[in-house]
């Protein structure tokens, strides 16, 4: 059995923030279904501030769960706080990840990476 | 909450019967079957009654049983022993693609000691190609090896005409029968089999007792050497009360073999059929030649591990092939082999019956598996089944 923490699983039973924003700024997708993770952010932002992050996931319990986590960790946050974020923030906050899971977290942090990503993109536009 | 155990194909509860009879082998007659005095007769006596009782479910000569201390170590055994004592004969041997870890892995160590190994392949229902077989059997072929009942999408490989191409061409036949032992009708001799492995843990006898049926005059080598037990073919103190656990399983299952085979085909089918009428779902193997307790599905857009977690948390225990249960991360070789995409072998489950699966659990299963698909799916960035 995979050595799962409580918070990973409790996250895993009732995620933070699941679902999609419609007119979001910014959308990342990312993993694929070979890899058996797909993860999808989206993010509203307001004067620079992530005002709201939600997240749909098709993947193992680890991977829904890291995705909950970054929601929570980005949510509030500037967006250049948001880009710092790295993966030991979400392992920190879970307490611990499996070492095979760890690709889970950094799935979930190039996900918002993207969604930021796309949203400065438009704004250029 | 009452939980409803679907996981008999990982491992069995110990029958009451069963572990009556092992009882008095812990400290009455727990002598060691080498002892030259007579508890030690006792003991050893006791293992050959469970020798004949567990030959009686394959028609086997007693005489050619022995005992082990799992099917890893009897797979084992029968490949590198076999291949071992006649590296002369040549070094080619035959496994299928569907195979469990324990061979597929004992053929890549003997890769590396210089051994060719073949893969033969299956069809979309997981039967291996019988028309490649007898392609790739050459004059230097020592072994083929194909499992019987697979473990993970339950197909059943016809022995008998695997056994009959093995026998015209020279070359021993080995099965792996690990999940079909005690399920399905297996005759040694009709069928042509060389060598079979068998397990105790898997029919409701106690876990560290297997066996390896060697056919009379086929040359092998042990794997453990030591005191000579088990007539100088694998030496170790003998597990005397796993033993005889595993003859009294045996004895059970020949008796009850036929009605219980009925009754786990009927709720077998009746899950399999509610299962199917969820969108986006799969039945994986064999639909008729399967094991009369596996039940294997693939469930579009949601992951295997997501699913049987869910499953758990609602007093559910099943099993997956996924990718993500295990430290390797690759999908299923077995559903890869059998030309599933690599999305569908993410997203199967292995629910396997047994001799306590009531009725009313199946129902049960199937009101809790729909409520979670559908939440999983609701979950999914892809949305073509939410």
């Amino acid at each position: 059995m995979l050595n799962y923490s409580k918070k990973l699983l409790s996250h895993f039973r009732h995620p933070h923030n699941l679902g999609k924003i419609k007119n979001a700024s910014g959308v990342g997708k990312v993993g694929n279904l070979v890899c058996g993770d797909v993860m999808k952010l989206y993010i509203k932002v307001k004067d620079e501030v992530i005002e709201d992050i939600k997240f749909e996931t098709y993947g193992c319990a680890a991977a829904v769960a890291t995705s909950s986590v970054i929601t929570d960790l980005a949510k509030g946050k500037k967006i250049s706080e948001a880009l710092r974020m790295d993966n030991k923030r979400i392992i920190n906050s879970l307490g611990y990840l499996p070492p095979a899971k760890i690709h889970c977290s950094l799935l979930s942090v190039r996900a918002l990476r993207k969604a930021i990503e796309d949203y400065q993109k438009k704004k250029k536009a | 909450m009452k939980r409803i155990y679907l996981d008999y194909a990982a491992t069995t509860p110990v029958d009451k019967r069963v572990l009556k009879a092992m009882e008095p082998y812990f400290e009455k007659e727990f002598a060691n079957t080498m002892s030259i005095h007579g508890m030690g007769e006792k003991a050893a006596e006791a293992v050959e009654k469970a020798r004949k009782q567990v030959a009686g479910l394959i028609g086997a000569k007693t005489s050619r049983v022995f005992f082990t201390g799992s099917a890893t170590e009897s797979n084992n055994w029968a490949i590198k022993g076999l291949a071992w004592a006649n590296r002369d004969r040549g070094k080619h041997l035959i496994i299928s693609a569907i195979e469990h870890d324990c061979v597929l892995n004992s053929a890549r160590w003997l890769k590396g000691e210089g051994w060719e190994v073949s893969v033969l392949g299956v069809d979309g229902d997981g039967l291996v190609r019988l028309g490649d077989l007898e392609k790739m059997i050459k004059s230097d072929t020592v072994l083929v090896s194909v499992i019987h009942g697979n473990n993970e999408v339950g197909t059943i490989q016809d022995l008998e005409k695997i056994g009959q191409i093995c026998r015209e061409r020279g070359v021993y036949f080995h099965t792996d029968a690990a999940q079909s032992f005690g399920k399905e009708k297996i005759a040694v001799e009709e069928m042509k089999i060389d060598l079979l492995t068998a397990s105790s843990h898997k029919i409701y006898g106690p876990k560290g007792a297997a066996l390896l049926y060697i056919r009379e005059g086929v040359k092998i080598a042990p794997l453990l050497h030591g005191g000579g037990q088990e007539n100088r073919m694998r030496s170790s103190t003998v597990n005397v009360p796993a033993i005889v656990g595993f003859g009294k399983a045996a004895e059970i299952c020949k008796r009850e073999m036929e009605g219980e085979n009925e009754r786990l085909k009927r709720l077998r089918d009746k899950l399999i059929k509610g299962i199917l009428e969820i969108s986006g779902t799969k039945l994986n193997g064999h639909p008729t030649k399967r094991l009369v307790n596996n039940v294997n599905i693939s469930f579009k857009n949601i992951e295997g591990e997501s699913l049987l977690l869910r499953l758990d948390m609602g007093g559910i225990e099943v099993s997956t092939g996924s990718a993500c249960s295990s430290a390797s991360l690759e999908p299923s070789h077995v559903l890869l082999a059998m030309g599933l995409g690599a999305e569908a072998a993410h997203g199967s489950i292995r629910f396997s019956l047994g001799r306590w699966t009531r009725e009313e659990e199946i129902g049960e299963v199937l009101k809790k598996l729909t409520k979670i698909v559908n939440s999983l799916r609701r979950m999914s960035p892809y949305k073509d089944y939410a």
